[in-house]
């Protein structure tokens, strides 16, 4: 189960592609937003919801489901897309994000969208409240597995240390961090505004399980997720490094594209090339 | 709750005789809450105990005897402590968290709003050590503001009961009651009014002394001393009604308007600042639908300071006599204003 079969990467590339094109669409739709890390994390999302994740988008309430929590709530956008094409809601009601009366708000809220496992924005509080998810779950003889979504410049607060001392007390090893390692923040890069490095380290030294992977191939993560699994007695990191606006030429690796959407030309020359990558995909089965 | 209710009769609220001082037992409110919250444990396995390094001091120390596998130690770490109790209670458990209130809910303000409330999760704040009577440690160590910044939360149930026994019944109340809670309580030995058979319900004030001339509305261990203010009051023949007004948010508009509109005259009473505490609640409820003289007691803009509990409650004038002062100006300014009016 552990290595995909060409067809199946290619058939989760797809959805990939299908989830950067939400993104976009919606983005441009709502007129503010964050495009870079949420295209990143495209390949991520869509192994979650498209291969890892035990859940059922028909019965968000699940209650063996796994849980996923995205802690940096900014970059909503990919989250949402990705909820939508793995069946949670229609597609269309992408273009609603951040709009007035939607269930997508500009900052994910539990009690507005059900499948959302809690409310975030405000940067730290993802790994603290997963931990108790987690905690819970091996206090009620559960199976279901947390999964935290994390940014890295959001290893800048307090509350996410007292997260990363916490879950190897209690030898939480139904719990995976992923960090979303682009280098980039509002301001620039991490290292300059403050530094992470050796974040690996820092977790290591904290009684983690490690993991490093190239969070924009799907085949790398879903295997080094597999490996983190059979890790037992300890809370596992997957530290992913991407591209920032991965999948978009023009946007990757520019810190700039962080808190912006992109305008109407933009997002046609963005979906143009997203077209093509798919057909490019297609064209291989 | 209909505006034209009368509160129930003080008879009805069993309690002893606070005017012998040989009657009124001394007892931490602290203990009404450990004592609560292992009963509230044996009533619901839900019910969870998370701490940080203040097991003995919050009184959850018995709790972690009685239910080790329902007690979580995550030692000096208040944001972690409410954000981790969101993600308990998003799975089904009903956790009680508790600290020092400056730092629980004082140092984690924004995990309450975000993790918590805005969540929607049923975690149930415990803020020990409030007010300026935990003493000694000083103004660092002082809550003196937590009533503010917990009830201007949208849908936050703020509780401050007046007793160790009340405080007992609260805790059992709240761990019953759904909903994001902040319950608040006391370090120093403080007079117990109530008794077992004094009825709780949370959200209804209690007028525990009748009389028309002015109501003392107060909360915490201050509503003793509004009592003894009271019966000073009566020498001078001034009868003054006195509501223990434990359930800030939300509040008994009801009973608040009834005390008005029978006195005419209104002094409110908290170990807090007056500014945004219990006091300003009553304020804009009768701003906007009795307005008369209010006289507000409590700490008036100022940090407070290493001290006995009793050096303090006298020096930031929120005692017995200090009330009473206060009945009575609000009695003249109501005077005064009728003298006005014809």
């Amino acid at each position: 189960m552990d290595s995909l079969t060409p067809k199946r990467l290619v058939e989760l590339q797809t959805h990939a592609n299908d989830v950067r094109q939400g993104i976009v669409r919606s983005l441009l739709a709502a007129g503010s937003g964050h495009s870079a890390g949420s295209l990143d994390m495209a390949d991520v999302f869509t192994a979650l919801y498209f291969h890892v994740l035990r859940h059922d988008p028909a019965n968000p309430e699940w209650p063996e489901r796994d849980r996923l929590l995205l802690s940096c709530g900014h970059i909503a956008p990919v989250r949402y897309s990705a909820m939508a094409y793995a069946g949670y809601f229609p597609v269309e009601e992408l273009l609603t994000l951040r709009r007035f009366g939607t269930r997508l708000q500009g900052h994910p809220e539990r009690v507005s969208l059900p499948g959302l496992e809690t409310t975030s924005g405000p940067l730290g509080e993802g790994l603290a409240q997963g931990t108790g998810m987690a905690l819970a779950a091996k206090m009620d003889g559960k199976d279901g597995r947390v999964y935290v979504v994390t940014s890295d410049a959001e290893h800048q607060c307090g509350l996410h240390f007292e997260a990363m001392m916490t879950a190897p007390k209690f030898k939480l090893d139904n719990l995976t961090c992923i960090v979303d390692r682009n280098f980039i923040q509002i301001d620039g890069s991490t290292e300059d505004v403050m530094p992470l490095e050796p974040l690996a380290d820092k977790y290591r030294a904290f009684n983690w399980d490690v993991h490093e992977c190239d969070g924009n191939d799907i085949s790398a993560f879903i295997e080094t997720e597999a490996r983190a699994r059979r890790i037992a007695g300890k809370p596992h990191v997957i530290i992913a490094h991407t591209v920032p606006g991965k999948g978009v030429s023009f946007m990757e690796g520019d810190y700039l594209w962080h808190g912006k959407p992109p305008k109407a030309d933009e997002a046609a020359a963005a979906l143009r090339e997203l077209t093509a990558g798919r057909e490019a995909l297609t064209a291989h089965v | 709750m209909s505006s034209t209710q009368s509160p129930p009769a003080p008879a009805a609220m069993h309690l002893v005789d606070y005017t012998n001082p040989e009657a009124v037992k001394q007892v931490p409110t602290r203990n009404g809450f450990g004592e609560g919250l292992i009963e509230a444990g044996r009533r619901d396995p839900a019910v969870i105990a998370i701490c940080a390094d203040l097991a003995e001091s919050t009184r959850m120390e018995p709790f972690k005897n009685a239910f080790p596998d329902r007690y979580i130690e995550i030692g000096v770490a208040e944001q972690m402590l409410v954000a981790m109790a969101a993600g308990l209670a998003a799975a089904g458990k009903i956790p009680f968290i508790a600290s020092y209130a400056m730092f629980n809910p004082g140092r984690s303000w924004e995990q309450v709003r975000t993790t918590m409330a805005l969540n929607q999760t049923n975690v149930k704040i415990a803020g020990a050590h409030a007010g300026v009577s935990v003493g000694p440690d000083g103004a660092t160590h002082q809550a003196i503001e937590d009533i503010a910044i917990m009830r201007v939360i949208p849908k936050m149930t703020v509780v401050v009961p007046c007793d160790a026994v009340q405080t007992k019944k609260a805790t059992l109340a709240v761990a019953a009651a759904w909903g994001p809670t902040y319950l608040r309580f006391g370090r120093a030995e403080s007079a117990v009014v109530t008794t077992d058979e004094t009825p709780f319900e949370l959200g209804v004030a209690q007028t525990l002394r009748a009389g028309t001339d002015v109501a003392i509305v107060a909360c915490g261990i201050l509503v003793y001393d509004a009592l003894l203010a009271a019966e000073e009051l009566a020498k001078d023949g001034i009868a003054a009604r006195v509501v223990n007004n434990h359930t800030i948010r939300p509040m008994d508009e009801a009973a608040i308007v009834a005390a008005a509109r029978d006195c005419g005259a209104v002094v409110t009473v908290e170990e807090h600042q007056v500014h945004g505490g219990m006091g300003s609640r009553v304020a804009e409820i009768l701003a906007a639908r009795h307005p008369v003289p209010i006289e507000f007691i409590g700490v008036h803009d100022r940090f407070g300071q290493s001290g006995s509990p009793h050096e303090l409650i006298a020096e930031y004038a929120m005692d017995a006599s200090s009330i009473a002062a206060a009945a009575r100006r609000a009695v003249q300014r109501k005077a005064a204003l009728r003298g006005s009016l014809l």
